[in-house]
Order: structure tokens, then C-alpha cells, then sequence
């Protein structure tokens, strides 16, 4: 829903996914301009895949969100609710914030974002015990 | 600092290398050196567009830290918020508003770029009074008078430029 419209490469983030064959299928997404290019749903099924690995790591996530906040876009309610569920299988509450606090940056001056980001994934912070940056008084100085 | 500069640049030329070098070596070492961090182990760092760096930001966790890292493996709805927010604050130093804040850097840089520039111009008004040679006489007022007359005399671009100001029967300028 918030794109834009040039994709990096997500070729780092599928060779550590191998062990997914759906990922396997999925050659689109190479930074050639005579390709294929990524459908919006494909690269969000991409990261909803990559975290929703079982046995992610910490180092895959952090790899995995460093990288996600760097593209030009805000991730979908979906790909952040994949990731939240890995910091709650790694046991990171305070990566979960730190996501939140993250994805609200990334909204820059679209204010209307962040709210709508939280609306959406509301049922999954309350399910996992996650209070919001709001919640815990840290999104003032 | 200017006059610390100029005297390290002063012994640097007056004295042997080794000897400047122990000079400067004792003035630093008399203030309160950083540790240089070790760059082969990951680092910590704040960053906008890196929301999870390579560490967590508390390395040492005291009994109480580590016996909330244990009640964070359970659900997370029966933390209080102040242990969510001190489970934050282990892992990360600073929140994003923190990382955002406006530092008043700006006006260092503008007083800094104006103190330099005064002291430019000091310099040069210094170089006006001492190093600059006398005037030229062609840039004497009755020189300058006498070289417009002749320019009129001769009738220097009478047709759009300069002599066609002048009114010729008049005496003046139009």
C-alpha cells in the first residue's frame, strides 16, 4: 500500500532462506531492468516468510529488519506482525519497541501511517503483551 | 586553542622531531583520553535507519537485569511497564525522538564561520595599513579629473557610451 516504485534486491535475504523451497521459485526480484519485476504481494510474501522462519535467529532478524528499513517504503502490517512474532519466539521485547519506534520514522511526515500501522496490528501486540512506544511514555524526549 | 596550535607549530620548527613529539605526547596525555573502542568486535550504535544494531547496548547485566531477561522468556503482558522500559533501555541506549533531537551544532558553525571570518578581516585591514604599496598617481582626484576631460576631449564612444552623457554645450552630465 505504501510503495514506491523501485525494489533493492532481496537476493542477501534469500540465500539465507534457501531452506524455504516456496522462496526457491521466486527469481523476480533481481535488479536487472529487462526482469521480472516483484509484485507488491511477492515481496510482501517474501518477508512474511523470512520471519516466520521457526528457528530464526537474532542475527536474521536484526539482518532482516536493517535491511527492510532501509528500502524506500513502510513495511505492511503483515510483514511487521511476522516480525514481531520472531522477537517473541527470541525472546526481545525490546526489539519489538525498538521495530514500532522504527516504522513510525520510516511514515516521515505521513503522520497518518503509524496509526494505521498499529489499528492493523493491535490484536497481535495485545495477544503477545507488546505496549507501543506510546504506551510506555518513550516517544517523547 | 589558536595559541596552542601556534605553539606546537613553533616547537615543531624550533626543535628536533623526537623532542616536539614528547612535547605534544605529554600535553595529551595530561587530559582525559577515550578508550578507542575495539572496531573487530561488533559495535553498538544509534542509528535511524538501523533500528537493531550488532549488540545489545548494556553489556554487563547486574543480578537484577539478568532475572528480568529471565521473566522476559515468559509472556510479555505480565512485565510492568517500567520493566519493559528497562528491558528497552538494556538493549538500546538511546529511543528514536532521542536520536532526533535538535543539537544547537548550527550555532557553533555560524559563530565559528563568523570568528574566522573576523579575524580574516582583521588580517586583512592589517595588510591594507603595513604590506600594500602606495597608490598609483593615476588614482589621484585631480589625475582622475584631468583624465575625464580628456576622455570627453577625445570623444570616447560619443555615440551610446561615455562622451554621449555628456552634454557638450552645457558643461555637465545629462
Amino acid at each position: 500500500m505504501f510503495r514506491a516504485a523501485v525494489r533493492l534486491s532481496v537476493s542477501g535475504v534469500r540465500s539465507l532462506t534457501r531452506t524455504q523451497p516456496r522462496c526457491q521459485a521466486v527469481l523476480t526480484s533481481r535488479c536487472y531492468s529487462h526482469g521480472k519485476q516483484e509484485t507488491d504481494e511477492e515481496f510482501d510474501a517474501h518477508w512474511v516468510t523470512y520471519f516466520n522462519k521457526p528457528d530464526i535467529d537474532a542475527w536474521e532478524l536484526r539482518k532482516g529488519m536493517n535491511t527492510l528499513i532501509g528500502y524506500d517504503l513502510v513495511p505492511e502490517p503483515k510483514i511487521l506482525e511476522a516480525a514481531l512474532r520472531a522477537c517473541r519466539r527470541l525472546n526481545d521485547l525490546a526489539s519489538a519497541i525498538r521495530i514500532l519506534e522504527a516504522v513510525k520514522d520510516k511514515s516521515g511526515p505521513h503522520k497518518e501511517i503509524y496509526p494505521y500501522l498499529i489499528q492493523e496490528l493491535k490484536p497481535t501486540l495485545d495477544e503477545l503483551g507488546i505496549s507501543t512506544p506510546e504506551e510506555l511514555g518513550i516517544d517523547k524526549v | 586553542m589558536l595559541h596552542l596550535s601556534a605553539r606546537r607549530v613553533g616547537s615543531l620548527l624550533a626543535r628536533r622531531a623526537t623532542a616536539a613529539l614528547s612535547t605534544s605526547s605529554a600535553r595529551m596525555a595530561s587530559h582525559d583520553v577515550a578508550q578507542a573502542a575495539d572496531m573487530s568486535q561488533p559495535m553498538y550504535w544509534d542509528r535511524l535507519d538501523t533500528p537493531l544494531p550488532d549488540k545489545p547496548f548494556k553489556d554487563v547485566l547486574t543480578a537484577a537485569d539478568k532475572s528480568l531477561k529471565q521473566k522476559e522468556k515468559g509472556p510479555w503482558s505480565q512485565l510492568t511497564k517500567e520493566e519493559k522500559i528497562a528491558l528497552y533501555r538494556m538493549s538500546f541506549c538511546q529511543t528514536y525522538p532521542e536520536m532526533k533531537q535538535k543539537t544547537s551544532e548550527w550555532k557553533t558553525v555560524i559563530g565559528g564561520m563568523f570568528i574566522f571570518l573576523g579575524f580574516t578581516g582583521l588580517v586583512v585591514w592589517w595588510q591594507r595599513i603595513y604590506v600594500y604599496p602606495p597608490h598609483p598617481r593615476t588614482f589621484d582626484e585631480e589625475w582622475q579629473a584631468k583624465q575625464l576631460k580628456r576622455m570627453l576631449d577625445m570623444r570616447i564612444n560619443p555615440v551610446e557610451g561615455f562622451s554621449a552623457k555628456w552634454d557638450y554645450e552645457k558643461g555637465q552630465w545629462k
